[in-house]
């Protein structure tokens, strides 16, 4: 806040609503589960995971993980158009968390993940959007976290990069990796998660089994619909 | 919560920032040395030509002054807007954030290699020699670094509350080329002054330079510890301050 918005609201005391982006909301995800988080827009599902990753303290609460997490909030952090391919990789390793020689083991792998060899040392402006996308993917899927925290970047890329990209998550399931995600393709969420939490307007509305919640959740949106009607 | 390699993290941001300015400029890295040159020039005809002026070593005088007050302005407006500039990066990437600022004051540090590299190259070309005061150099700019770091970190935190803060820093370095002896002798600051004088770590700065490079003197002890003691408690001033205001970072940017 400004300086001179401090000093008007010196001037004129008038008792502010608090709004709440969540409330009383409480939730464990044990080792190896999957939880995926629904909900419309604006229920407070990123805010969720941005407390979740420690990027925003909560109020009240606490939050506590085991192991090493890796944050895919955002594809493509620290991309600069300027710099390689090659550079922006090396960034973005390390900004999720690679220490130098895993960056080092795993670069080959990634640009091959990727797609864009060819390109790996044109400059990033060179690239379509689904290009740096890919590339930004491939980084995150080759960091290797205990704990893996998603907000809506699934579904990137043609139907050929999705898959992989899919099949990779998938991988890391199955290695008994824990994982948290937002996502509105409820389609992805059925495959991916195991249960399910659906937020509405800050407060939990239904957890469980994945595929309750997701029926709970389409039910609500489709009576809302006739009620608008 | 964010486990990775913090070394590397700041090593990939500062090539970055050094890459991202040169990279589209054609003679690239010479920009850094256009600025001083250019000024030493100015500077030197007016002081020497202008006003009288028995120093036979003018330009050398004058770059001892320069190269540290240039660095100093340049990374510490850098520094304070680091944060707010990096918006994105510091609400959706969760790494430890004193990186930021600290990292923007180091990409700063490449471009003062050059700069340095003229400086000493000059003194040379007026005939001082290397000698082993030089052993010095290190540690002096090494604090006056850390006493960038450390006010980088303390308004880049101001910064993010109030945003002023960047215009204040910009104001504030305009003074300092007046307020640090770069183009007078500390000899003409009147005693009384004096004392304020040296807790300034950039003033301090140019007198160890001046007393190394042309003098071949060790640095005088006084200076040296102020420089030290100001330069280090800056640094942890700082890194406890930013530790408290980075926690409602999220909110204002």
């Amino acid at each position: 806040m400004l300086l001179r918005e401090r000093l008007l609201n010196l001037l004129q005391p008038a008792p502010r609503e608090r709004f709440y982006a969540l409330r009383d909301v409480s939730f464990s995800v044990g080792q190896g589960e999957s939880l995926g988080i629904i909900g419309h827009n604006g229920a407070g599902k990123s805010t969720l995971l941005n407390i979740a990753t420690g990027l925003c303290p909560p109020n009240e609460g606490v939050v506590s993980i085991k192991g090493r997490v890796a944050a895919l909030l955002e594809l493509g952090s620290g991309f600069h158009p300027d710099l390689t391919g090659a550079e922006n990789v090396r960034i973005n390793a390390a900004m999720l968390g690679l220490t130098r020689r895993q960056t080092h083991e795993r670069f080959d792998a990634i640009v091959e993940f990727s797609g864009v060899e060819e390109f790996i040392n044109a400059p990033l402006r060179t690239y379509s959007t689904g290009m740096m996308m890919r590339l930004a993917f491939s980084v995150a899927v080759n960091v290797d976290p205990d704990v893996l925290i998603v907000d809506e970047v699934l579904g990137v890329g043609d139907q050929e990069f999705s898959a992989k990209c899919l099949e990779r998550i998938l991988r890391l399931r199955h290695a008994g990796k824990t994982m948290i995600c937002v996502s509105h393709s409820l389609q992805t969420l059925s495959e991916l998660c195991d249960s399910g939490l659906w937020l509405d307007h800050g407060r939990i509305m239904k957890t469980g089994p994945i595929r309750q919640v997701i029926d709970a959740y389409s039910h609500s949106v489709a009576t809302q619909g006739i009620g608008v009607q | 919560m964010w486990r990775g390699d913090s070394l590397f993290l700041l090593e990939n941001l500062v090539l970055r920032d050094f890459r991202i300015r040169y990279r589209n400029m054609s003679l690239g890295v010479l920009w850094s040395l256009l600025n001083p040159l250019v000024m030493m020039g100015v500077l030197t005809f007016v002081f020497t030509k202008l006003f009288p002026n028995p120093n036979r070593q003018f330009p050398v005088f004058i770059l001892c002054g320069l190269v540290p007050l240039n660095f100093f302005t340049i990374a510490w407006v850098t520094g304070t807007s680091s944060i707010v500039d990096s918006a994105g990066l510091v609400k959706r990437v969760p790494l430890p954030r004193e990186i930021v600022p600290i990292a923007a004051v180091l990409s700063n540090c490449l471009h003062l290699l050059i700069q340095v590299f003229l400086l000493l190259s000059v003194n040379l070309i007026f005939g001082n020699r290397i000698n082993v005061q030089w052993l010095w150099l290190p540690v002096i700019w090494g604090l006056e670094i850390c006493f960038t770091c450390g006010l980088a970190l303390i308004t880049s935190t101001l910064n993010v509350y109030i945003r002023d803060t960047r215009y204040v820093v910009e104001s504030i370095n305009t003074i300092l080329f007046w307020l640090v002896p770069v183009f007078y002798d500390f000899k003409q600051v009147p005693q009384r002054f004096s004392a304020v004088y040296q807790i300034n770590p950039v003033a301090a700065m140019v007198l160890c330079l001046r007393d190394i490079l042309m003098k071949a003197e060790s640095p005088h002890i006084v200076t040296l510890s102020l420089l030290a003691a100001v330069s280090v408690g800056t640094l942890i001033a700082g890194l406890l301050f930013f530790h408290r205001g980075k926690r409602t970072f999220y909110e204002y940017i």
